[in-house]
């Protein structure tokens, strides 16, 4: 069957989009969950062993304190409360910590190292897993069973003050609250103000029974500048007073109540030394936790080490202190010193109630839990602890029953320890079968995409697929046999849970007979193209064209950049690599524009030595390229001898273009910095979004729609000129409802909406231009005058989406936007179409710069740069499926925008019938290199120690990218559908 | 084209390469603390002096192109000048290409400066040298098929492979090694140097090898 180059491609991506699907599912393990749902909290706790005798404290263990007060500082690093920078500015506390009634740790956060997870992780004491993180990018309320819903349900009253994620997290709580928001990185003090300037009221008030204060600043003052700078000691020396007053009030309050109170100081991440945080750097895991209760005995003069300890340990040792359940997926352990107090009688029940639920949570994880070493531990000390309990019942010697009880409750420390590890063990394995499959997929069909290039990039862009060969094929049958009999065996004998084997057995049936079907395929492939080498030996003549510079430039950046993913900095930096490819590639153009423009201008023949071999050079590159066959995707050499090089003016501005375009990259790069080693230093676009230079923000704002309005129209027709104007103008409208940019009309202070009206004027112009870019298209099919129609028709919907761009990025992003459009505008009149480029080059120089674009957006490889505000614009609540369209839409906007310029450019150009089909082949080819090469890459890396913060968001970036690609492929497709038909 | 040209090429060649070596220990002689990493400025200025001088010199005494047609005394100055202008600009050119390339604007303007100028002396001094302040002789060389002599062919290999070098020397910079020479324009320094040095030993190994396939215009 013979199928064009376009269509081809699109099936292989869409393919490849199902492999990296599954290899993603494979990689990010699923999170450990308890399948008893949380809507029965009535379960009882579990009763205290007790072997034989007759034991009736079935009941949970009275609270320890009466009162809680978690005191969490954003990005406070362990030696800020334990080094020196402790002893200098937080005086009292590290009293506290030397002499005082306290029990001090080192907290161990797991990366990422972000405050939403990790305020997760200390109220349900779960780990979130990286999806959870890309699932609550909006941070809708918490569902797993966590500290404070257990709280609430026993009727205890719940304050919070600080950052409102909490109050997204725990919606309806607390009852009584004052969120601050993050947003404003820049602000300092107000953020804590907010929470201290409650402080003197609620703390002599005695209706509320957990008090939680979560202080920002801390963290703030990091972003802005770093560990070292001055203000983290006025910071410091400002929470060391709010512990004080905090923790004299508390002793206050403890005089009137019976039981002891518990301050809590924590943080909930490090910081780096850049100031930033999310990875898994020393400084940004180690946080301090300190636990202050007059219940716990002063240690004069004790100055150990704070232990080691992990985050998710404070909730169950919370739960207990608070009399209540532990939380059902918590995997961490009580810290034991905590109840050291207390009668040995509670604490082995404390003890054992912990260990129950993690005995449980690792039955319900993992299906051989009875071979884990904590399980058995556990039973061990289940039964020993019976047998005390007996012991204690009938009143024996109290000696025996001490060394006993000290020795069961050792055990129970030791159980409890082996069971966490295991538990958060799971969270951190691969589903390798999964894995692998998805990866052969994905390689097959980049095996399938490579040897077929010689004949999808030939003179007709069609190739033969053997579609129905291998239905017929022995080797097909036996394949799939052999495969099949792998899957079951995989399956019956596999540990560990496998999601592709948890498939019904008809989608792994499909599977299995797509990887078998594909490998026949690569291997008729194969056949062919050493046939093709062959023939190619006996007669020589045709090979022996050569690269062009530009050419040869393009292959190695694209194999230099697949290469670099290997290395984590390069993944950090990789923004670095296109810009710097893109660089090159002006470059490169400038050389040959230069030399076209000058030497072919003078009639001299530079390059005619290579092109003399099978073609013509002299002929037309369209008509020429009919007689030549095989390797004509390397004739691609224009001879610029045959080319009248452009005259006059026209030759000035096609030896500036490539300079504009530098020019203009070397701007946008100064607006967002980005990456690792870039993110402390202030970019403009920083200076441009602080709130005290809006009036800046909004001249550059209108200027730059204004821009866009001239570079677009030109093109358009009437109506949607008009549609697009009006649209812009709604855009401006709708940044001024949100309060970014001002009108000069305006005063400074007007009240701040959401601005669902404008951004919905502006979403109905924008399926009007799409609609009737559609409605063009569609009558092209029919009219005579197809062409022109259909280029309008295309123009209308790059029009469109250039309008969506312009709503959805943030203002100060809207000059790359303008310088988008006019490198597009610029490339294309003066470089591509006088300089005749080949459609496979300008599909990569199209890809390439899309990528730049995708970063000079502010992009980079690491989640936190998705502005999620995108998702949200025109739509009053969170609805999910347009605003993960939106969000995606609004991340990858350069990539897009470049592909549908790319559309344009082709269609526009005369002559070139098989070009729009070339140009998917290639994009499909470059987008699928890269995504191939990481995920080898990232499968070989998968116990590095960055695989967490560095790999995994990019392989993130990377699926979503090739997402995109098939989107884009398939649409060229169609396009090119319309186009073949007569 | 005989084997003896190609032998004086190697020995200026060799010449080259001698200085890039010498200006590498002949320093330590007579300045305290020095080395290529910690007062890397110095040694730049001291490499590109000894560059130009090796080449001005070996330029005057081989005399590949002894094609002068005038020799008038305001004849020589004026090329002189304009070889020097040339020099300049060539330097503020790469400034600014560096500057496009991502090096920061204002803060080490007097290393991106230094860079450039060595860059120049590696690949636009020959040129000059050579071809003399003659824009469209220097396009046609590095055009592909416009060389004249093997003196030609070597000035394109070793441009070329300076610029190369170059190029593959700001690989290092992102990556998180925090050794002393990632640190800008060290590493790049060093590739152009690395570059201009692979070069000038390839280029008369490469002409020897395809003597016979190189075909020059005028003979």
């Amino acid at each position: 069957m013979r199928l064009g180059a376009g269509t081809f491609a699109a099936f292989c991506v869409a393919i490849e989009v199902l492999g990296v699907a599954l290899f993603l599912r494979g990689f990010f393990p699923a999170p450990v969950r308890s399948s008893s749902e949380t809507e029965h909290p009535a379960e009882p706790p579990a009763p205290e062993p007790a072997a034989g005798a007759n034991s009736n404290w079935t009941k949970l263990p009275p609270p320890l304190f009466s009162k809680v007060v978690i005191m969490l500082i954003d990005a406070l690093r362990d030696d800020f409360v334990f080094g020196s920078k402790g002893v200098k500015f937080m005086p009292y506390t590290t009293y506290l910590v030397e002499k005082g009634a306290s029990h001090s740790f080192v907290a161990e956060a797991k990366p990422p190292t972000v405050t939403m997870p990790r305020i997760k992780a200390l109220m349900t004491g779960g780990l979130p897993g990286f999806v959870d993180v890309i699932r609550n990018l909006n941070s809708p309320a918490v569902r797993e069973d966590n500290v404070l819903r257990r709280a609430k349900a026993a009727g205890k009253r719940i304050i919070f003050y600080g950052d409102d994620t909490w109050v997204k997290l725990f919606p309806k709580h607390f009852v009584e609250y004052d969120g601050t928001t993050s947003f404003f990185v820049s602000d300092y003090t107000e953020v804590d103000d907010n929470v201290t300037r409650h402080l003197d009221t609620v703390l002599q008030r005695e209706d509320w029974d957990v008090l939680i204060l979560h202080y920002l600043g801390l963290d703030h003052i990091g972003h802005i500048s770093g560990p070292s700078s001055p203000l983290i000691g006025h910071k410091l020396s400002e929470m060391d007073g709010v512990l004080m007053k905090t923790h004299a009030a508390l002793l206050a309050q403890e005089k009137k109540t019976r039981l002891p109170t518990l301050l809590v100081l924590c943080g909930d991440h490090g910081m780096s030394e850049t100031g930033g945080h999310g990875a898994s750097s020393p400084e940004e895991v180690n946080t301090p936790l300190l636990l202050i209760s007059s219940a716990f005995e002063r240690k004069p003069g004790d100055v150990r080490r704070p232990a080691r300890v992990q985050q998710t340990d404070l909730a169950p040792t919370l739960a207990i202190g608070l009399g209540l359940p532990i939380p059902k997926h918590s995997v961490g352990c009580l810290l034991f010193p905590v109840v050291q107090g207390t009668a040995l009688r509670e604490q082995l029940r404390f003890l054992h109630l912990n260990a129950v639920q993690l005995s449980k949570l690792l039955r319900e994880n993992v299906p051989s839990y009875e071979k884990e070493p904590g399980f058995e531990q556990f039973r061990m000390s289940e039964r020993l602890h019976g047998n005390w309990i007996r012991l204690y019942l009938e009143e024996n010697n109290s000696e025996v029953l001490f060394n006993l009880g000290s020795k069961v409750r050792r055990q129970y420390l030791d159980a409890l320890r082996t069971l966490s590890l295991s538990l958060s063990r799971q969270v951190t394995q691969y589903d390798i079968y999964s894995m692998v499959v998805g990866t052969v997929v994905v390689l097959e069909v980049l095996a399938l995409l490579l040897l077929s290039i010689p004949q999808a990039l030939g003179s007709k862009a069609e190739l033969d697929v053997p579609l129905w060969s291998p239905v017929s094929s022995l080797l097909f049958y036996l394949l799939l046999l052999v495969l099949l009999a792998v899957h079951v065996t995989v399956c019956t004998s596999a540990e560990s849970s496998c999601y592709f084997c948890s498939l019904p057995w008809l989608a792994a049936g499909g599977v299995m007979m797509l990887v078998s079907a594909l490998l026949c395929a690569v291997l008729s492939a194969l056949a062919k193209a050493s046939v093709g080498v062959q023939h190619l030996r006996e007669n020589p003549g045709h090979s022996n064209s050569r690269w062009s510079d530009v050419e040869l430039l393009i292959f190695v950046g694209t194999v230099g950049h697949a290469v670099s993913l290997g290395a984590s900095s390069f993944v950090e930096e990789e923004h670095q690599t296109w810009y710097f490819l893109v660089n090159t590639l002006c470059l490169a153009l400038c050389y040959e524009a230069y030399r076209t423009c000058f030497l072919g201008a003078d009639g001299e023949p530079p390059c005619c030595r290579h092109t003399e071999g099978g073609c013509d050079s002299t002929a037309p590159v369209g008509d020429g390229k009919a007689s030549c066959d095989v390797l004509e995707l390397s004739q691609a050499h224009r001879s610029p001898a045959s080319l009248d090089g452009p005259q006059g003016r026209d030759r000035w501005l096609v030896l500036a273009s490539p300079w504009l375009t530098l020019t203009c990259c070397r701007l946008l790069r100064a607006l967002n910095t980005t990456g690792v080693q870039g993110a402390h230093r202030p970019g403009l676009g920083h200076w441009l979004a602080s709130a005290d230079h809006r009036a800046a923000l909004s001249v550059l704002a209108a200027l730059s729609l204004l821009v866009v309005f001239a570079l677009v129209q030109s093109r358009c027709s009437r109506a949607s000129k008009v549609a697009m104007a009006l649209g812009l103008l709604g855009v401006y409208c709708y940044r001024a409802a949100i309060g970014s940019v001002l009108f000069p009309w305006q005063q400074e202070n007007k009240d701040i909406s959401k601005g669902i009206v404008e951004a919905r004027f502006v979403y109905v112009f924008v399926l009007g231009i799409l609609f009737t870019g559609t409605k063009d298209l569609l009558k092209s099919q029919v009219t005579a005058a197809a062409s022109r129609v259909r280029a309008g028709g295309l123009w209308e919907i790059h029009s469109g989406l250039v309008l969506l761009a312009a709503l959805l990025s943030r203002p100060h992003n809207l000059p790359v936007l303008v310088s988008s459009l006019a490198v597009q505008a610029v490339m294309a009149k003066f470089i591509w179409k006088p300089l005749r480029h080949e459609a496979t080059d300008v599909t990569v120089m199209h890809y390439w710069f899309g990528q730049a674009f995708f970063y000079f957006q502010g992009n980079s490889n690491n989640m936190a740069t998705v502005d999620i505000s995108a998702g949200f614009v025109g739509l009053g609540t969170y609805v999910a499926f347009p605003a993960a369209l939106l969000t995606l839409f609004a991340t990858y906007m350069g990539p897009v925008l470049w592909a549908s310029h790319l559309l344009n450019f082709l269609s526009s150009e005369a002559g070139s019938r098989s070009a729009l089909s070339r140009a998917c082949f290639c994009y499909a080819l470059v987008c699928s290199l890269p995504a191939c090469a990481y995920i080898i890459l990232v499968t070989s890396l998968r116990y590095h120690l960055f695989i967490w913060s560095v790999f995994s968001p990019k392989l993130l970036y990377e699926g979503t990218h090739l997402l995109v690609t098939a989107a884009v492929c398939v649409l060229f497709t169609a396009m090119d559908q319309t186009h073949r038909k007569p | 084209m005989k084997d003896t040209d190609i032998k004086r090429l190697l020995y200026t060649h060799l010449s080259c390469i001698f200085s890039v070596i010498l200006s590498i220990f002949i320093p330590s002689f007579f300045l305290e603390n020095f080395s290529i990493l910690e007062t890397h400025l110095t040694w730049l200025c001291i490499c590109s002096v000894f560059v130009t001088t090796v080449n001005l010199v070996l330029y005057l005494v081989v005399k590949p192109n002894a094609s002068s047609k005038r020799s008038s005394l305001s004849y020589k100055v004026t090329r002189l000048l304009k070889c020097c202008i040339y020099f300049l600009m060539s330097c503020f050119f790469f400034h600014v290409i560096f500057v496009l390339y991502g090096a920061p604007l204002i803060e080490l303007v007097l290393e991106t400066f230094l860079f450039a100028v060595i860059l120049s002396t590696f690949t636009t001094v020959p040129c000059l040298c050579l071809l003399g302040p003659n824009i469209k002789a220097w396009l046609r060389v590095f055009s592909r098929n416009g060389l004249t002599s093997i003196w030609e062919n070597s000035l394109q290999i070793t441009t070329i492979s300076s610029f190369v070098g170059t190029w593959l020397g700001a690989f290092p910079i992102p990556l998180d090694w925090e050794r002393p020479w990632q640190v800008w324009p060290i590493s790049c320094t060093l590739g152009a140097t690395f570059g201009y040095v692979a070069g000038l030993v390839i280029s008369p190994f490469w002409i020897y090898c395809n003597r016979k396939q190189l075909t020059y215009k005028n003979n």
